[in-house]
């Protein structure tokens, strides 16, 4: 028992599934496996089954028959939560209001039999690494969202767990707070070098903390991937529209190049069908002279963001297309203009629904 | 002026509202202690009837806290537990249960007393001892304590305070004593106070159960106004409060402390 540094178990989960007794499918069977000290994220709007997921790994919740659930080989499917030796981070923290902010964090210590001692002095390295110092001896009705969440991951990370599991706990925080707290999640991640389960509906929380995301929809995985991976090689429309700002463009194919209302895009993918459905992100959008472009449009509207200008621009394609261009360019409304994106960024999906 | 009126008249209202109330009380204390209560409290001030009662009634007396701390304890094993298990449960049968626990606040005493003996009366042994009361008790106040548990439960989310004792890996034992009993307290007092206050003036149910040799407070109370003097039943009334009075203040001030922490 020394030093911060965890040791992180590898995950493999095998057609876990989930079906409560009112015979609604909150999941359809998965398989996943999380590599040791890896933070993957489950990512998705809710009732999407990622939560699911997660209590099935900890063992809150039992898989359908046939799914199984392991750590380092060994299948824990029938083990109890409280002998999986698992870290949890809850939304709503789940601390004790009966004790004080020490002894939520040395609790789990306390069940292992840690003596005294040591507890304390583990207790001391929690509240210096999630900088609680002072609060030790508050009560937790007197801690704010922030200090909770704190008091909550250190409770979690004390017992050194084989894996953590966070489900959403930044979203009970306000804006500009949960941004600072989720750069200091990212490095504490980091630095101890955890197994992580990590689910959340914000995208922005998946891209910074995420090794690997997984996005799932109604109870099913929609793909799986780093973000970069995830946010410019989207596998559907689905995971393109959810990760990110995108538009989607659709229309006949010849010769490698997509006929759009406006001109035309060079296809870097190989397209087999007459037709296709594509995804470019705003920011991939490089707005020129329309002399200089394929694609020309109309800019319908210009709104200043701060860090970047974001136009609408009408008559390229189907659809008015969002082109986020830098903060310093000069178009007006109702002027023409020429787009220009190259063929890398011009993501070709698969038709659906 | 007009202000002054008004207050003056709602001072009079209340005064005359709780005189009402209080001087029966008043009269009936004093009943307990006067030689002889036709001829007034010219007649003497005396102790000679409490010491009668207490001489007469000191089995009932002891026997009503026997049988209210008893209902307690079995309340509070049965009823916590049952409290913890139908919350986290959830589900339509948890609700059924519920009502059915529920139910002995709608079925008049008489009736619940009626069942007991239609079913239990046979057991001689069982029927005859005290045991038989405290079984119409527990009964009768069990709905209070599981109600007032599970809306503490209710309030504090009992459910994810428990899955987090169980992630940092305390058994089911452990966390029922580290975290649900800890944070269910005030429910947990205030359960207590209505069932102990609930079992020592319970008269219904127990008057139909009782036996000679099994008679408690209220029981002793109803004998003594029906067969004796007026001041003994009076004096009776006077034991009676003050047992009671300094008991329940002591658990409200118990609960009150219990509720601050």
């Amino acid at each position: 028992m020394s030093g911060i540094a965890g040791h992180g178990a590898a995950v493999h989960i095998e057609n876990c599934g989930k079906t409560f007794p009112d015979g609604t499918q909150a999941l359809a069977p998965a398989s996943l496996d999380i590599v040791s000290g890896e933070t993957l994220v489950l990512l998705g709007p809710s009732g999407c089954g990622k939560t699911t997921m997660l209590r099935i790994i900890a063992g809150l919740e039992k898989p359908d028959a046939g799914g199984r659930v392991l750590f380092d080989k060994t299948d824990m499917t029938a083990v109890p939560i409280e002998q999986r030796h698992v870290g949890m981070v809850f939304q709503s923290y789940a601390l004790f209001p009966n004790m004080t902010v020490a002894e939520n964090i040395g609790y789990g210590l306390k069940i292992r039999g840690v003596d005294k001692a040591a507890r304390a002095a583990r207790v001391a390295e929690m509240v210096a690494l999630t900088n609680i110092g002072g609060l030790e001896n508050r009560r937790i009705d007197q801690l704010s969202g922030g200090q909770r969440q704190r008091v909550a991951l250190a409770r979690a990370v004390a017992v050194r767990p084989r894996v953590l599991l966070l489900d959403e706990p930044l979203t009970a925080l306000d804006a500009s707070l949960r941004d600072r707290l989720r750069s200091e999640l990212n490095s504490l991640l980091r630095s101890l070098g955890i197994t992580a389960i990590y689910v959340t509906h914000d995208q922005a929380e998946a891209m910074e903390l995420g090794d690997r995301i997984v996005v799932m929809r109604k109870g099913a995985i929609a793909q799986i991937g780093t973000p970069r991976e995830i946010y410019f090689a989207p596998q559907n429309r689905f995971v393109a529209e959810f990760v990110g700002a995108a538009n989607i463009v659709e229309g006949p194919v010849s010769d490698g190049r997509l006929t759009l209302p406006g001109g035309w895009l060079a296809l870097d993918d190989a397209v087999d069908n007459a037709a296709a459905v594509a995804m470019i992100r705003p920011e991939t959008i490089g707005v020129v002279a329309e002399a200089d472009a394929f694609l020309r449009g109309t800019v319908e509207s210009v709104a200043f963001i701060g860090d970047r200008e974001r136009l609408v621009v009408t008559g390229a394609a189907n659809k008015p297309l969002t082109v986020d261009a830098p903060n310093t360019i000069n178009v007006r409304a109702g002027e023409r203009v020429g787009l220009s994106v190259t063929p890398q960024a011009v993501r070709v999906l698969p038709k659906e629904d | 002026m007009r202000d002054r009126l008004i207050f003056a008249g709602q001072l009079g209202f209340t005064l005359l509202v709780a005189a009402f109330l209080v001087v029966p009380v008043v009269l009936s204390i004093s009943a307990g202690v006067t030689v002889n209560y036709f001829r007034g409290i010219q007649s003497g001030v005396t102790l000679q009837w409490v010491v009668q009662v207490w001489n007469l009634y000191a089995g009932e007396i002891g026997l009503s806290f026997l049988i209210a701390f008893a209902t307690l304890a079995v309340t509070l094993v049965v009823g916590v537990p049952a409290a913890y298990g139908l919350h986290v449960k959830g589900g339509r049968l948890s609700r059924v249960i519920e009502e059915i626990i529920t139910l002995p606040l709608a079925i008049p005493g008489l009736a619940i007393a009626l069942a007991l003996l239609l079913t239990y009366g046979g057991f001689g042994g069982f029927r005859q001892s005290w045991l038989f009361i405290l079984t119409g008790h527990v009964v009768f106040t069990m709905p209070f304590m599981v109600r007032s548990v599970m809306a503490v439960f209710a309030s504090v989310d009992i459910k994810t305070l428990d899955e987090g004792a169980a992630s940092l890996g305390a058994s089911p034992w452990t966390r029922f004593c580290n975290v649900i009993v800890p944070n269910a307290m005030p429910g947990i007092l205030a359960g207590s106070l209505m069932v102990v206050t609930l079992s020592l003036g319970e008269f219904n149910l127990t008057w139909m159960l009782h036996t000679p040799l099994t008679k408690t407070l209220p029981v002793g109370l109803a004998d003594s106004y029906a067969s004796m003097r007026l001041e003994v039943a009076s004096a009776y009334t006077l034991i009676f409060f003050i047992m009671i009075v300094p008991l329940l203040v002591a658990m409200q001030m118990f609960a009150e402390k219990g509720e601050k922490k």
